[in-house]
């Protein structure tokens, strides 16, 4: 057990699992970096270095640098997924996904029912998302709501370092196509993280917090905002209960709803843009299955339906906050 | 001729086994038994044929919309095809597929698929998966003229070149894209285009099944041996329309007759090695009465067959979830 960056905790779970079976590859754009150019080797690891390390330990054949050509290399993961590898594919930014969606949702996605249950696809697709580093519209959204939207896909939003290193091996070892969300305004943040590897079950729920008065649902980075919202509330004497619900799909229902109907006051957070996200699939299955319990309207803080501004005041405008979460559950509170 | 009588024989007989499936899916879609869409592959089997001859079950393929024709020559079973296109629980994919989605993972076959040009990415992916595991196979994506014109199909050039992967990339240039003409519809040439990105491109009569196993027999043993990908465009006709249910107004009267008459691979192939000598017209004919025979039980088996349970509907999304 150390302090560890989630940046140090999805670098730790590759190279484990790495060592742990051959068949584990790495591939992407500039994932080691310096491909064929003069100077430094592994220049980058990543955009971000979260993958740096691993072309020295492992090797070019390994760990595979790519041109830029997503639909290429995400479509290649999935084909080697298909016949017996178990790729790691990093798709730079969500937001890229418009050049390769393809490969994932109407191959990847599919193989298994199509062909009959006769195909096994254990892929990984790392993906940064999210507002927060000035990144502008088309390196900032959240898009996992998609992703989610697609029979055959896993979706995962680790909300810390401990999360973030669980949930990727279990994502790893999963036979199923994975999409595994990272936020990039995240990656340095540390918590206590154990060495060994560990795995988190999908579709299983995180309470952070359990309090009498509100249930907050949050996802990604937004589990990090509404506990610091609850430490504040809590101060006031209004007590949240946090649900993290870790993956989108499979969706952990039953712990939701039953937070839902302890507390009868909901509040959902989610950065994704507010028409068809989380927050309103989450609403649609508390008021279908919790309505009853319900003692107030649900509150859901999203961004507003606008593309990710680049402008660090309007991006600071866009993106909901500690401070919108409180508010928001004050007003939940006093409904 | 490299080939023997023993390989001779399974030649003819694979593509008479896609003409006969293809005549009689033909006929069955025209009397209503079979729902969807299907594309008829008929008059291009010696391409399919020509190249899977080389293959083994270590090998891989990735089929197209037009997908019956490489199932059947990369071994897949007939009956569980005709079932999965009449949709019946015993089809190769238990009817939850269909003819546009046919696949055999065990035996390398990677689908047909419904989305122009996903093939190349996926055989990048079987033949990195080849090349890192050190099994020793090949990886083919069939593409037609229309796919040809997909960035997916052009970037895969290129990143089976800069990772040198056992990759050839097979154009079947049947002369439309839906309706419309390749001589249109593509720019610059195909094999220019392959040499652009570093590899060697071939034109073969993709009617002539020598001529087409006698490249494929160059670049798949090239792949093999490590030497990278190579790109074969192929010429051939497509006796029916893109889909059947296609009035194939668009193409020249009799376009299609005439192809039969003076370019048919069948004939072709009869032709030479009766003249050759090297087979004997009784036993060609003895395989057509075997596969008439075949696809008449593949035909019957199907209609017989249960459709779906209904939870079928349900199985195979996930492993666990």
């Amino acid at each position: 057990m150390s302090r560890k960056s989630i940046r140090q905790a999805i670098n730790e779970a590759l190279a484990l699992e790495m060592r742990r079976d051959a068949r584990v590859v790495v591939m992407g754009e500039d994932i080691s970096g310096g491909m064929g150019a003069p100077g430094e080797q592994d220049a980058w690891g990543g955009p971000l270095g979260v993958t740096k390390g691993l072309m020295p330990e492992f090797g070019r054949e390994r760990v595979l640098d790519t041109p830029i050509s997503e639909s290429a290399f995400i479509g290649a993961a999935a084909g080697a997924a298909a016949t017996g590898l178990r790729p790691v594919a990093e798709l730079m930014f969500v937001d890229f996904m418009g050049v390769c969606f393809d490969q994932i949702f109407n191959q990847a996605a599919k193989f298994r029912y199509m062909f009959g249950g006769k195909a096994v696809t254990p892929l990984v697709v790392r993906t940064m998302y999210g507002a927060g580093l000035s990144a502008a519209s088309q390196h900032s959204q959240c898009l996992y709501p998609i992703f989610t939207h697609i029979p055959g896909l896993k979706v995962v939003l680790p909300s810390s370092a401990y999360e973030a290193k669980g949930l990727l091996i279990q994502a790893i070892r999963d036979d199923d196509p994975v999409i595994f969300f990272e936020h990039k305004a995240m990656y340095d943040e540390e918590e206590e993280v154990p060495d060994e590897a560990y795995t988190i079950p999908f579709g299983e729920a995180n309470l952070t917090r359990e309090g009498d008065d509100v249930t907050i649902v949050a996802f990604g980075r937004m589990v990090q905002f509404a506990n610091q919202a609850a430490d504040k509330l809590e101060k006031d004497g209004i007590s949240c209960t946090v649900v993290d619900p870790r993956t989108t799909s499979p969706l952990d229902e039953d712990t939701i709803i039953e937070m839902a109907e302890e507390t009868g006051r909901v509040v959902i957070v989610d950065e994704a843009s507010p028409r068809c996200n989380m927050a309103t699939d989450v609403s649609a299955l508390i008021t279908q299955n919790a309505f009853g319990a319900l003692k107030a309207p649900i509150k859901m803080v999203t961004p507003p339906h606008t593309p990710v501004p680049f402008a660090a005041d309007l991006e600071r405008a866009y993106i909901p906050s500690p401070e919108k979460i409180e508010a928001a559950v004050r007003e939940v509170a006093a409904a | 001729m490299q080939l023997n009588r023993e390989e001779l024989l399974k030649a003819y007989r694979d593509m008479r086994l896609i003409r006969e499936f293809e005549e009689r899916v033909h006929t069955e879609f025209a009397a209503g038994g079979i729902s969807g869409s299907v594309h008829l592959y008929a008059g291009e089997e010696a391409s399919a044929v020509g190249f899977c001859m080389n293959l083994t079950e270590v090998d891989h393929i990735a089929s197209t919309h037009r997908g019956h024709g490489h199932s059947i020559a990369k071994g897949c079973d007939v009956k569980g095809m005709m079932g999965e296109i009449f949709g019946r629980s015993n089809g190769l994919c238990g009817g939850k597929g269909g003819s546009m989605h046919i696949a055999d993972l065990e035996i390398g076959m990677m689908g047909a698929n419904g989305i122009v040009g996903a093939g190349p990415p996926l055989i990048c992916g079987a033949a990195l998966t080849a090349k890192t595991l050190k099994t020793g196979g090949v990886a083919i994506a069939f593409v037609g003229d229309g796919g040809s014109n997909q960035g997916t199909t052009l970037e895969s050039y290129n990143l089976a070149k800069v990772w040198n992967l056992p990759v050839i990339f097979v154009i079947e240039d049947n002369g439309y894209a839906d309706t419309t003409a390749s001589s249109w519809s593509v720019g610059g040439s195909q094999t220019k285009r392959a040499e652009g990105f570093g590899l060697p491109g071939y034109r073969v009569d993709g009617h002539d099944f020598f001529a087409v196993h006698k490249v494929a027999r160059e670049v798949i043993g090239r792949a093999r041996a490590g030497e990278g990908p190579s790109l074969v465009h192929a010429r051939l006709t497509r006796y029916y329309g893109h889909f059947e249910g296609d009035g194939t107004t668009y193409r020249a009267a009799g376009e299609s007759d005439k192809a039969r008459a003076e370019r048919d691979c069948l004939d072709i192939f009869r032709r030479r090695v009766t003249e050759a000598a090297l087979l004997e017209n009784d036993q060609l004919d003895a395989i057509d009465r075997e596969v008439l025979g075949l696809i008449d039980e593949a035909t019957a088996e199907a209609k017989a067959a249960p459709a779906p349970a209904i939870e079928q509907l349900f199985t195979d999304v996930y492993l666990s979830y």
